[in-house]
């Protein structure tokens, strides 16, 4: 037992603005920063930072506003991204690659291929995506933590109070 | 095939002036989506070729790691842009070239793409 098993996870949340597109991609940034600077090895990392990317660029895209949290768990990075706008009226269709809703002024931007939730099933080991008409979206993925990259997890806990 | 080879092949400009142009590049990626971007760019030290100007390219470049990127059509970034990949050390070139020769010369001088063709006819991977 290293008591990794009852900490807190580490935490970060972050607020995401609908339709902000100069800071789109920000976020995303600052959370390979923070996995970078965990130690997280370059899969882990690359593959938590595309998911990280796409779910920011849809509440950006198609939401009023968000929150993108990061858990970092004992076993695996974790994050769950909840924002406030129209819904989507079906998910599984949403999930089909190249399905888009996008606007004109999305596709102007470079976004709207319809391959942003595909990109995050494909770079997780898990992804959970509902949604309410007229409230909003959660989605969450989860990226499994293993060899080296869970031995990183462990110190991480120790030396939070 | 060195940054500065490339430069040099399509009459292209280095906009990030202290970029090293020495880097290797060995995969490519052309896209004017960022999705596809993010999907097909695999491996660390790709080049981006894109007519993709906004901040978003830097950000998405910093996701995946890429080498350089590398506009097409005459296409250049605004100050915003140029800022963030000095910040994030992506080198930026710019050539008049269409997308299709600057892609064509270079596959003719061995360069090869991060990912050949997709799974299915909905752009799986």
């Amino acid at each position: 037992m290293t008591g990794a098993e009852n900490s807190i996870p580490f935490h970060e949340m972050f607020h995401i603005g609908g339709g902000d597109f100069t800071n789109a991609g920000s976020i995303s940034s600052q959370v390979k920063k923070i996995l970078i600077r965990a130690g997280f090895s370059r899969g882990v990392v690359r593959r938590a930072s595309i998911a990280t990317f796409e779910a920011e660029m849809n509440v950006i895209c198609y939401a009023n506003r968000g929150n993108l949290s990061l858990f970092i768990m004992p076993d695996a990075l974790r994050v769950i991204v909840e924002d406030e706008g129209v819904g989507i009226p079906d998910v599984d269709l949403a999930m089909r690659e190249g399905y888009s809703t996008a606007t004109e002024k999305i596709h102007e931007l470079g976004f709207g291929a319809g391959m942003g939730l595909s990109n995050i099933k494909n770079h997780t080991d898990g992804m959970i995506l509902t949604s309410k008409i007229g409230q909003g979206t959660h989605l969450e993925f989860v990226i499994s933590l293993e060899g080296k990259d869970k031995e990183k997890v462990v110190p991480l806990f120790a030396t939070r109070e | 095939m060195k940054l500065r080879e490339i430069r040099d092949l399509l009459d292209a400009e280095l906009i990030t002036e202290d970029a090293n142009l020495e880097k290797e590049i060995k995969y490519v990626n052309a896209a004017d989506l960022i999705s596809d971007v993010l999907a097909y760019s695999t491996g660390p030290g790709a080049l981006l070729i894109t007519g993709i100007i906004h901040p978003q390219v830097i950000y998405a470049a910093n996701t995946i790691d890429l080498g350089a990127i590398l506009f097409v059509r005459g296409k250049r970034p605004n100050e915003a842009t140029l800022q963030l990949a000095v910040e994030n050390q992506v080198p930026l070139l710019t050539t008049r070239y269409i997308m299709f020769e600057t892609c064509g010369r270079l596959y003719q001088l061995g360069l090869r793409a991060c990912i050949e063709k997709v799974k299915n006819d909905r752009g799986g991977k």
